[in-house]
């Protein structure tokens, strides 16, 4: 059987992935009520859009680096 | 129990389908001989993306998860929506991390995470240290599942513990029988009821209580009027950096148990994993709408369940509210949904601490020698032996203890992240160093536990896990998650032990991995495959 080819994990790429782990952390951004979408304050709605942002993230990266 | 005989009827019947759905399941993708540990409890090491995804999913979000998170959000308001941010933090870190660990430990044969510490730092007494924080972690963690399905039973009226003995005894059965098979095979029902249930909640419910904008004002409204100074629909100052800390400290100790390790390693390949942690926050979606159901509770004037020492249960909140808004048959459909959630993380935990037992104590101390089939035979005895204190916990103690317990559960895996997850990266710290740092971490952790009072119980220490700097002579009110804290005096006491340990020219262990084995995928040679039977 032939040697594996040289690998590694590491790559411009997987930066993408601080993005994800640095934002849902930073309650400034989203600590306030207004503004309000479909009545969910903004601490609800921009923190469940966060996970958006997540999978856009780990997608982008895990193509990127098959 | 007038009242409640639909729901009993539907929730015993989906309940006793999923039973024998768990039985059957030792002959699904029929492996030629579930006599080893890897088939029992690794499923054979071949789950693809779709299984994988319902087993991790199944283990990340547990029954208690369901009926706790809600019950928090209808207690303290925002800090409970910590769930969120938790729940994206950790897919990311997974991402990068355990696709490492997954390599190292197919091209070793690990089964658990101290079966890599030991290879990686040539240390038993490290491995040891690691099985044991990883097994007292866990044990009030399976315990939890049962206080899920305890608070579904006393919302329909069933009390006693006689049912929920009945219902581990199923699952002790069927988990001897099927090993991690069970549990994955039952992880997609579980899933389909949880999804429709919520489904189904997050639209009828808010367009009963005329509309989302409506619940979120009855909940401030509620927070204003409470006296508590941590409540509210926001975050205030003392309590931000709180909920910064939990949700971080909280992914950093989800994937260092070794139940989250199990469902990582029975993946196929690298691919299998990093596919799924783009598709499982799909659960973190609707862990948030679940979350928000306490502001339904709320909103709905829902009153929890009076316990027989006459306090509330506040786990009780969510099936109350099913009971209350939803028609008979479909709260029993709710009621199985959170059961049968239970049951699945159970299963995988009891089969991981049995992994750990036979792998890092029973062979390390007892029987070098162990064939497979003993071993397979040891930890089926272990994972029976490990429910049964379980179930033992929630008979012999205080349900809200066993809430406190897992507390501490977390606090104490923590201390393991820097011989895992570090040592997956470096190989820099001396072994000496990681056994002290694990000890005087946790001795930190215990101690800021017990400062910690919770006024609503009455009790003055394990009272939660928000520690407050006030307790080190800073004028503040600010309180930060122990767990951080803890790993904190963990990391320091590991690096500083280390340079003296190197400065004094202490001889440390040999590692026995390769810079490129954290590498290795499916298709290479040194990756074992070590169940030929499956196809492929």
């Amino acid at each position: 059987m032939a040697e594996p080819p040289p690998r590694t994990d590491k790559g411009p790429w997987n930066w993408l992935l601080i993005v994800p782990i640095v934002l849902p952390l930073c309650t400034f951004l989203f600590n306030a009520d207004e503004p309000r979408l479909m009545g969910f304050p903004l601490f609800y709605w921009l923190q469940l859009a966060f996970i958006l942002v997540g999978v856009t993230c780990t997608v982008v990266v895990y193509r990127m680096t098959k | 129990m007038s009242g409640h005989t639909t729901e009993l009827v539907v929730f015993i019947a989906l309940f006793a389908l999923v039973s024998g759905m768990g039985f059957v399941a030792a002959r699904w993708r029929k492996p030629k001989d579930i006599e080893s540990l890897d088939e029992w409890g690794l499923g054979g090491r071949n789950f693809g993306t779709w299984i994988t995804w319902f087993l991790v999913g199944g283990d990340l979000y547990t029954a208690y998860t369901f009926v706790a998170v809600p019950a928090l959000v209808f207690g303290a308001g925002a800090l409970g929506f910590y769930a969120v941010p938790y729940t994206v933090v950790i897919y990311p870190l997974v991402f990068l991390v355990l696709t490492r660990l997954w390599s190292v430990s197919h091209v070793h044969g690990f089964v658990t995470p101290a079966d890599f510490v030991r290879s990686r730092f040539g240390s038993p007494t490290l491995a040891l240290v690691v099985a044991i924080t990883g097994l007292v972690a866990t044990m009030p963690y399976i315990a939890l599942q049962l206080v899920g399905i305890e608070a579904v039973l006393q919302s329909m009226g069933v009390t006693g513990h006689w049912p929920i003995i009945v219902a581990f005894a199923i699952l002790a059965a069927y988990t001897y029988q099927s090993g991690l098979r069970a549990p994955a095979l039952i992880a997609f029902v579980k899933d389909t009821l949880i999804y429709i249930v919520i489904l189904a909640a997050v639209i009828y419910i808010p367009i009963k209580l005329g509309g989302w904008g409506n619940i979120f004002d009855a909940a401030a409204a509620k927070f204003d009027k409470s006296p508590a100074p941590g409540d509210g629909t926001l975050l205030n100052v003392g309590n931000q950096l709180q909920y910064i800390t939990l949700a971080f400290g909280s992914a950093l100790a989800l994937f260092l148990y070794p139940h989250s390790l199990t469902g990582v390693l029975a993946a196929r390949n690298r691919t299998v994993i990093k596919r799924n942690m783009s598709a499982l926050p799909a659960y973190s979606f609707l862990l948030g709408l679940i979350a928000l159901l306490g502001y339904m509770a709320i909103a709905a004037g829902t009153k929890p369940v009076i316990g027989e020492n006459g306090k509330p249960i506040g786990n009780t909140v969510v099936p109350v509210l099913f009971d209350n808004m939803f028609p008979d048959w479909f709260a029993g459909v709710a009621y199985a949904a959170i059961a049968i959630g239970a049951l699945v993380p159970a299963a995988i935990m009891s089969i991981a601490a049995a992994n750990l037992f036979t792998r890092n104590i029973y062979r390390e101390y007892f029987n070098k020698n162990a064939t497979d089939k003993q071993e397979a035979t040891v930890s089926k005895l272990v994972s029976l032996v490990v429910k049964v204190g379980a179930v033992l916990c929630i008979l012999l103690l205080d349900p809200q203890f066993s809430i406190d317990l897992q507390l501490i559960g977390g606090v104490i895996i923590l201390q393991t992240l820097p011989s895992v997850a570090l040592g997956l990266y470096t190989r820099w710290f001396h072994k000496g160093g990681l056994i002290a740092g694990w000890a005087l971490g946790l001795a930190a952790g215990m101690w800021m536990l017990y400062t910690i009072p919770n006024p609503a119980s009455g009790k003055l220490h394990f009272g939660g896990s928000a520690f407050s700097l006030g307790e080190l002579g800073f004028d503040t009110k600010t309180t930060v998650y122990a767990g951080v804290l803890a790993l904190a005096v963990n990391l320091l006491v590991a690096a500083v032990v280390t340079v003296a340990l190197r400065a004094a020219k202490v001889a440390d262990g040999v590692d026995g991995t390769r810079r490129d084995e954290y590498f290795a995928d499916e298709g290479d040679p040194r990756v074992k495959d070590l169940d030929l039977a499956a196809p492929h």
